[in-house]
């Protein structure tokens, strides 16, 4: 039983208890003051989105750890820039990059422990460190620190409400076990994630087709805290319709599905929506660099649904799968199996093949330039016909990771509204991430962000309360 | 084997290798990953590597209460012990060590009343030097074929394993492969060498490790110890009692120590852990073993500390009592593990080769 009168005279409260939370925890509390976590999530389900990650984008001058090579600051920006086509704030994105760095010592005398790139995940090698274990041994790593160095932690708190008066928080009400509660902490860090679990937020930006997308990561993102801080005029920053989102298996559960239900068939398919329509170029880059789009693109189709459909050929050209496909013998009987118009199918998956060439270049790891000619769209790379049974066919929903709506912060990770600075209010991860991306993604630079930035609100918060 | 332990295994096996985040952990996921589809024999052999030390298990974003209810090592541990039960012949009688601990209690009885009968008809119970109580030949008529039934029947387990699991011919470098590995026992030190999960939650711990190590090292020198005097006797002509500076005292004292404080040791660590991430079916079959091992070595340091006393007879006895019960029941209880280990890691070093 938790005695909830220690929490009055805490120093700092930390709202939210995934990586960029706890390290703001770890930091606040290495400067000696008072802190406390006030997590919605139950124990087991603790740590937001970051108990579904693997790895953080880390620079480096030289080899580190099981980073081979070198990540240099102008490379790393680079490669954001491309991502995000250009829509980076540069002063920010460039403070994270350079910091990122430190991060991983950091990281490691806090008990994190990382490993080489998983296998098929070869093209990060250089770029992003893995956390042994995944992000969950990460989070189990910092609440163990964080325990141990006197913050206080709760689960299953609801925070509900944070009093703005003026340029500063007064207080913080949250509910626990059906009572509401209020503490006046000095200070407060929010690192509670986006809001993409609020399904009633997302139809606002997306309409009702939100309600058929599937939520990656944990359920208790649920923006409330995020909500009540814009309704009380706190700058924002991001476009509510920008976030995170990827083509996952249709059959993934509608939270907390993870890394598990991604499919990477996508690049040796055909991939149609309901009416047998092909609607995009499934070959135009390799998959680690395209499967952010597929989210979108499918959020376009009806009923936000597609299906990635294959031979026995290509079976065995990408990592397994957790739900097993469809399989026919036919494109027919697949069609009838997935409920689909057969005729439809059958002309498309014909029309496809027809405009199918030369397959002796055909690498299925690298562009090959195998392509269709006179189709539309074109498949303008590994385009090779659907003809070798048995098919197979997965089905595709969008999978939103994270939103980019959120707090706007400056350098020091500070909150503000139109008048200036809250005095008091620091934020972390991705409730803030919207400052920094304005779309697209870059792998692993989301912990970049809550790691940075939670050490900077941490440190920041507890000079703040001393 | 039974399909339902094997399916679920297999249930769990797939999410991990879609997953793959628990890579560099221990030889099971490395295994696991090479594969795009189990059968049962891999999952049987992918069973016998995993040495239960949980780092997946407290690393995993989908364990229960998530709807993916993931618990690989105690999927896997299930059929590891339905794979020693039906490797194992007769199969009840593995299921009866395994599950309970009667029969550990009870074969220890059975040594006893075996060995007094003995001692009773041929020997001399009020004798204080232990060949007065039971001559040697009597004892290697007891002993030899305790040791040479199971001794054959384990083979035979094991010789069934590796053929199901696709063994290939032993090359000396698979055995060395494997040998460093148990030495260090590095399946029970994860990744990164700082330990496994077990006593304290997701806390990295060496206890378990070093406490394991403790019971194989004492058991392996107190095996020595046995041989040696053995040795001694056969070919030096020099019988026991030995004195303290002498080889088997030298080896069996320091090992007889190592055992019991690495059974006890063993033993508090498993009852603070969580019995639900291993096999809770086995629970009383293996703290009955490991209460029997530590017994072994404690009443052999007995005996040595309490010779030419009036209680030489009667603590030789029970010493013997249990030693006939870890060998006799050694084909069917935890004991056996080891052994599958051991193959499963040579089997594995092959793969990697």
């Amino acid at each position: 039983m938790v005695d909830i009168s220690e929490f009055q005279n805490i120093d700092i409260a930390i709202i939210g208890g995934g990586n960029a939370a706890l390290c703001a925890a770890m930091t606040a509390a290495e400067h000696g003051a008072k802190v406390c976590i006030l997590e919605s999530a139950p124990k087991p389900f603790r740590g937001g989105n970051s108990r579904h990650t693997r790895n953080f984008r880390c620079m480096h001058q030289t080899p580190l750890g099981p980073l081979e090579g070198q990540y240099l600051a102008d490379e790393y920006f680079d490669d954001l820039m491309k991502v995000t086509d250009g829509k980076t704030d540069e002063s920010l994105a460039r403070m994270t990059i350079e910091e990122s760095e430190a991060c991983f010592s950091w990281l490691r005398a806090r008990g994190v422990h990382f490993q080489k790139a998983l296998s098929g995940t070869l093209s990060l090698s250089r770029t992003n460190a893995f956390f042994m274990g995944g992000g969950k041994s990460l989070v189990n790593a910092f609440y163990r620190y964080s325990e141990a160095a006197g913050v206080r932690v709760l689960y299953n708190a609801n925070v509900q409400t944070l009093d703005l008066d003026g340029q500063s928080v007064r207080s913080v009400s949250f509910k626990y076990e059906n009572e509401t509660h209020v503490i006046k902490p000095k200070a407060v860090i929010v690192a509670a994630g986006g809001f993409q679990s609020n399904i009633e937020w997302l139809e606002e930006a997306w309409g009702s087709g939100a309600r058929n997308f599937i939520i990656r990561g944990t359920k208790y993102n649920r923006g409330r805290v995020l909500k009540n801080l814009l309704d009380q005029g706190v700058n924002q920053t991001g476009d509510p319709t920008q976030c995170h989102a990827i083509a996952v298996d249709g059959r993934a559960p509608q939270f907390d599905g993870g890394i598990v239900t991604r499919l990477d068939c996508v690049p040796f398919s055909v991939v149609v929506n309901k009416k047998a329509k092909r609607f995009y170029d499934e070959g135009e880059d390799v998959w680690p660099k395209r499967y952010a789009i597929w989210g979108r693109l499918i959020a376009e189709q009806p009923d936000q649904e597609a299906v990635s459909i294959i031979d026995s050929q290509a079976y065995e050209l990408f990592l397994p799968s957790v739900f097993p496909p469809e399989k026919a013998h036919t494109i027919g009987e697949l069609a009838d199996k997935l409920g689909m118009p057969k005729q439809k199918l059958e002309k498309t998956i014909a029309d496809f093949n027809a405009a199918c060439g030369d397959l002796s270049g055909f690498h299925p790891t690298e562009l090959d330039g195998v392509r269709t000619t006179g189709l539309t769209p074109a498949k303008t790379n590994w385009a090779r016909p659907i003809e070798k049974p048995p098919f197979y066919a997965y089905s595709l929903k969008t999978g939103i990771t994270f939103t980019y709506l959120g707090l706007k912060v400056d350098r020091n990770a500070q909150c503000s509204n139109a008048i200036g600075p809250i005095e008091n209010l620091w934020a972390a991860g991705e409730t803030m991430a919207g400052s920094i991306l304005g779309q697209g993604y870059l792998a692993g630079f989301g912990m970049t962000i809550g790691t940075v930035f939670g050490r900077i609100a941490g440190a920041e918060a507890a000079n703040y309360a001393r | 084997m039974r399909g339902e332990l094997i399916e679920e295994a297999r249930r769990q096996a797939t999410i991990c290798n879609a997953c793959r985040y628990c890579e560099s952990y221990c030889s099971v996921f490395p295994a696991l990953h090479e594969q795009r589809s189990l059968a049962d024999m891999d999952i049987v052999q992918l069973a016998n590597l995993c040495h239960n030390c949980r780092g997946c298990y407290y690393a995993c974003q989908y364990t229960t209460p998530h709807e993916f209810n993931i618990n690989l090592p105690n999927a896997l541990a299930e059929v590891r012990r339905d794979s020693w039960e039906e490797f194992a012949w007769p199969t009840p009688l593995a299921r009866a060590f395994h599950r309970k601990a009667w029969p550990s209690i009870l074969v220890i009885m059975i040594g006893f009343t075996l060995i007094f009968g003995i001692a009773k008809l041929f020997g001399d119970l009020s004798g204080n030097d232990f060949y007065q109580v039971l001559s040697h030949s009597l004892m290697i008529s007891i002993f030899l074929p305790a040791f040479v039934f199971p001794f054959i029947a384990l083979s035979l387990s094991l010789r069934r394993y590796w053929k199901s699991v696709g063994g290939k011919p032993i090359k000396a470098k698979d055995i060395i492969a494997t040998f460093r590995q148990v030495a260090t026992m590095k399946d029970l030190a994860a990744g990164h060498g700082q330990g496994c999960n077990f006593e304290d939650e997701d806390k990295f711990s060496q206890a378990r490790r070093y406490a394991h190590q403790a019971i194989m090292y004492g058991f392996l020198l107190c095996f020595a110890s046995t041989t040696s005097g053995t040795i001694l006797h056969y070919v030096f002509d020099i019988p026991a009692p030995y004195p303290l500076f002498s080889i088997p005292k030298l080896l069996g004292v320091p090992g007889g120590i190592l055992m019991v404080l690495g059974c006890a040791y063993m033993i508090v660590l498993k009852k603070r852990s969580n019995p639900n991430i291993g096999d809770p079916g086995a629970w009383n079959g293996d703290l009955a073993f490991i209460a029997l091992l530590g017994l072994v070595a404690f009443t052999g340091l007995a005996l040595w500390v309490g010779a030419n006393t009036a209680l030489t007879a009667w603590l030789l006895i029970i010493h013997l009592a249990t030693v006939f019960a870890l060998f006799i029941s050694a084909p069917y209880s935890k004991m056996a593990h080891g052994f599958y280990r051991l193959m499963a890691l040579i089997r594995d070093a092959q793969r990697i080769d």
